[in-house]
């Protein structure tokens, strides 16, 4: 199932914020195919760790590498705690800009909002929607682009039961197809997940 | 040029959700403007020499009030760390941003301008240089204003933090813009002031973006 292309390696990861220790010590591989889980209790650091990943967060100490051509960002789904999508706006238009930043102009964007299950609300203003929807609404990406990391946070809060398991297929899925994903939660996708502990 | 187009729309299209905050700054601006006549003497000489430089504080005040919340529902929403990961340079979406915004809170003002340079007696030859000043000068204001608003995004409330980064650094534009009126009205050519002004855009508009940029990842980045 995991081919063995080393995309990711992080030594000795530290990072502080305020003079609080959020982690220290932290060593991560990760190949092409694997989906990893980072848990830990709340405030151990999760959400910093993605960021750090993604290069949204330059103030670590350690060694962070990439094993990927060209721009990193070329590469990167990043879908941060915040949906990233104007709540003025539709999510067709959201989709849409978020599209055009990727390069992305061709893709249809009504195949990916139907597969996050909102078929029926592309053109109802993010305000309208319901925690859930919003977050369904930025996780239509995943069925868009073709970005080889996924860098997801905490992507069930606020969905219900049968969108979970939807988007843990599309999780899987992507793996298999050769893909990375790193993800934050407290819920486990089948057995091929690797976990990544942080906190005390 | 990649994302300029696409943000260009976006901007606009989120003017129209919130119009409020369009039109009031339109509001405050022609607000302060009457205030003047009022409650100063209301003699023709007077009003025409000071209306120039009147008109363009006003001006200046009301972009700066538009800019406060240029940058901040992006930076809530998660919009802007979408545009730092996505893979393209920051300098055309900021662009776009920056003339979208220009568009919906400068233009007007400039549109606006002759009307109320009529209101403090200058005569109509004068009336054209007036808006062509704000013309030059406006967007000077927002690509300065906007540098601060970068920076101060990430502050819970950075009103008058702005206000205390952004009006000294509007000095010489102020300068230029309002004195251009008043050299008309002496009888001096102006056109050497046009000149500058046009200077001074072309400057803002072209290292203005990167700016803003780098103030955009500070403010992400902590």
């Amino acid at each position: 199932m995991s081919s063995e292309t080393c995309l990711l390696q992080a030594h000795n990861l530290a990072c502080e914020r305020d003079d609080r220790q959020l982690f220290r010590g932290l060593s991560l591989t990760a190949h092409a195919g694997e989906c990893w889980q980072i848990v830990g209790p709340n405030g151990a650091g999760k959400t910093t760790l993605l960021r750090v990943l993604a290069g949204l967060f330059t103030h670590y100490d350690g060694e962070l590498h990439w094993h990927l051509s060209g721009d990193f960002r070329e590469h990167l789904l990043f879908i941060g705690d915040r949906p990233g999508m104007r709540a003025e706006l539709t999510p067709l238009e959201n989709l849409n800009w978020l599209n055009a930043l990727h390069g992305l102009d061709d893709a249809d964007p009504w195949p990916a909002l139907a597969s996050a299950g909102l078929r029926g609300f592309e053109d109802v203003p993010l305000t309208q929607l319901s925690a859930g929807q919003k977050r369904r609404a930025s996780l239509a990406r995943l069925w868009l682009g073709e970005q080889k990391v996924w860098i997801l946070d905490e992507p069930f809060a606020a969905v219900d039961a049968a969108g979970v398991a939807t988007i843990e297929t599309r999780l899987a899925d992507h793996a298999a197809a050769g893909g990375l994903v790193l993800y934050t939660s407290h819920h486990a996708v089948g057995s091929e997940v690797r976990r990544l502990e942080l906190g005390p | 040029m990649t994302g300029f187009a696409p943000t260009l729309a976006r901007e606009l299209r989120l003017g129209l959700c919130a119009r409020a905050e369009i039109i009031n700054p339109l509001f405050f601006f022609l607000m302060v403007v009457t205030l003047f006549p009022l409650g100063l003497d209301p003699e023709p000489d007077l009003l025409r020499r000071i209306g120039p430089g009147v008109v363009w504080v006003a001006a200046l005040l009301a972009v700066m009030l538009s800019l406060d919340q240029l940058f901040r529902r992006d930076y809530e929403s998660g919009a802007l760390e979408q545009l730092l990961v996505a893979p393209v340079a920051l300098y055309f979406p900021v662009l776009a941003r920056l003339l979208g915004h220009w568009l919906l809170t400068g233009l007007p003002l400039v549109v606006l301008s002759p009307v109320l340079g009529g209101l403090f007696a200058l005569p109509a030859a004068v009336l054209d240089e007036l808006a062509l000043s704000l013309l030059l000068g406006t967007p000077i204001l927002t690509v300065v204003g906007a540098i601060g608003a970068a920076l101060t995004t990430g502050l819970g409330r950075g009103g008058m933090l702005l206000a205390l980064l952004v009006l000294p650094l509007y000095v010489p534009v102020l300068i230029f813009g309002a004195g251009v009126v008043g050299r008309s009205l002496a009888g001096y050519d102006v056109d050497a002031v046009f000149a500058l002004l046009g200077a001074l855009l072309a400057l803002a508009v072209s290292l203005g973006p990167l700016a803003v940029a780098a103030g955009l990842r500070i403010s992400s980045g902590d």
